[in-house]
């Protein structure tokens, strides 16, 4: 036993065609942080999110915290799944205020309320929008609406598809330190497709590389490195320390 | 006079809420199904665009009539013939503008996309409750112009009121069968005041509908 609940997290797997394009996969989301999905264009990162969410209908099977979203005949319309999606491109209700957005999922999500508008509002900075209508918002104010709108539906999952992609370099600047902010705060999964690499590098936990349908390589995360709250100083007495007791240097380390 | 416009304004405004509860499920469905055959249903419903009125009102009055089919469906609950009735001339106007309420709803649903539904599932919105809180108000241009269509062509049609209603003072005598009446008659003072309260009407109904859906435009996304 590994003392980690192994029905906690995501479990993905699919075995399906769209159109002539088939998805195959089998994937496993820990329970928190951020894990990247990562591949070229058409590799099948937005159908594999559809298919989480039960947007897109593939045979397969998708757990969530040992809870069925999808076995067999059993499939849990998207409405009763409990999670949270950011799309591409802006999805913004056009007939509701910024607040109207902001409170959609909200009002409409069952059991107790952990993400409060109060909260969500200064972690994503929007203060100043929330009293505006959708219209003359850029586009990074409006992913930023879209992400407040997606965590106060209390999601226990939150899919983003490529958030960032349709903004502009200025914007994606301006949303990336709210990005990180939220990764610090958040204890739920993410799924968080990109093919930017400085994005993956700044956000992810883990990642997930798929191609042609398929995961063809994942990447744990690091272990937290022991040295790096140590100044350069104090680095150079530990090492001095391990020769003079003896220690030798790993030949197989890189 | 005013018991003509009265028999006038009921018959457009209940065709025209009625025909938006009936035409927006089909228009709906119109809209979000991907099967090529819907297209047949949608040409069935457009028919009385390209009808004459007169073929459509002879068709509907042999339906309404003593003795048709429908007519001994409903013998039970004691109704005899819809013909030259009011209920029966509501029918008539109904069928006849269909497609003015049908085709505006559905451009304004597949104008929509399906993005905002999806948003609104993964928000946690039942279908239904999507439908009316997501779907209605995106599509309300739609809806708006639908709305002002019907009204008009209503007060407007001729030949399908004439052939079902057959102008019944009182009843079924509508503006236009009046003004029809009076010419015949010679009366051209009177038929002149309908007439150009009928024109004036008209105009004012469509530069309200232009005037406003600029206003939405300008809201719009």
């Amino acid at each position: 036993m590994s003392g980690v609940d192994d029905r906690k997290g995501i479990q993905a797997e699919f075995d399906g065609l769209l159109g002539r394009f088939r998805l195959k996969v089998s994937l496993t989301i820990p329970p928190k942080g951020i894990t990247a999905l990562v591949g070229p264009s058409g590799a099948g990162k937005t159908s594999l999110l559809r298919a989480i969410a039960g947007l897109t209908r593939l045979p397969g099977r998708v757990m969530m915290d040992g809870e069925v979203w999808q076995e067999g005949r059993r499939f849990v319309p998207v409405h009763q799944r409990t999670l949270g999606m950011v799309f591409q491109e802006s999805s913004l209700l056009s007939h509701l205020s910024v607040k109207d957005n902001l409170l959609f999922g909200y009002r409409r999500a069952s059991g107790p309320k952990t993400m409060r508008l109060a909260e969500v509002v200064p972690l994503l900075g929007l203060e100043p929008l929330i009293g505006r209508s959708t219209d003359n918002l850029s586009g990074g104010e409006r992913q930023r609406v879209a992400l407040g709108r997606a965590l106060l539906s209390q999601p226990r999952l939150l899919l983003m598809d490529e958030p960032l992609s349709s903004l502009d370099a200025q914007s994606r600047d301006d949303i990336l330190p709210f990005l990180e902010a939220l990764h610090r705060t958040l204890s739920i999964p993410v799924l968080y497709v990109s093919h930017d690499a400085e994005e993956v590098a700044r956000l992810a936990d883990h990642v997930v590389t798929l191609n042609a349908g398929q995961i063809v390589g994942t990447l744990q995360p690091a272990t937290p490195d022991p040295l790096s709250p140590l100044t350069p100083d104090q680095i150079r007495d530990l090492a001095r320390q391990a020769l003079e007791a003896g220690i030798k240097p790993n030949p197989s380390a890189r | 006079m005013a018991d003509v416009i009265w028999t006038t304004l009921k018959l457009a405004s209940l065709t025209t809420v009625l025909l938006l509860v009936l035409a927006t499920p089909l228009a709906w469905w119109l809209a979000r199904q991907k099967v090529w055959w819907k297209e047949i249903i949608a040409a069935v419903a457009a028919l009385p665009i390209v009808l004459p009125p007169t073929v459509l009102g002879f068709y509907l009055l042999l339906l309404l009539a003593p003795s048709s089919p429908l007519m001994e469906l409903l013998q039970p609950f004691g109704i005899q013939s819809l013909a030259f009735t009011f209920p029966g001339l509501l029918i008539g106007s109904m069928v006849y503008s269909l497609p003015f309420a049908v085709q505006p709803i559905r451009n304004g649903f597949e104008a929509m996309g399906d993005r905002p539904m999806e948003v609104a599932a993964t928000l946690r919105a039942t279908p239904l409750n999507a439908f009316f809180t997501v779907a209605v108000p995106q599509a309300r241009r739609g809806f708006l112009t639908a709305a002002v269509l019907v009204f008009a062509h209503t007060v407007g049609e001729f030949g399908v009121v004439l052939m079902i209603g057959g102008g019944v003072p009182g009843q079924t005598e509508v503006i236009s069968v009046k003004l029809y009446q009076l010419v015949e008659s010679l009366q051209f003072g009177e038929a002149h005041r309908l007439a150009a309260g009928l024109l004036i009407f008209s105009f004012v109904v469509l530069l309200t509908m232009f005037l406003t859906e600029r206003r939405a435009r300008k809201t719009a996304p």
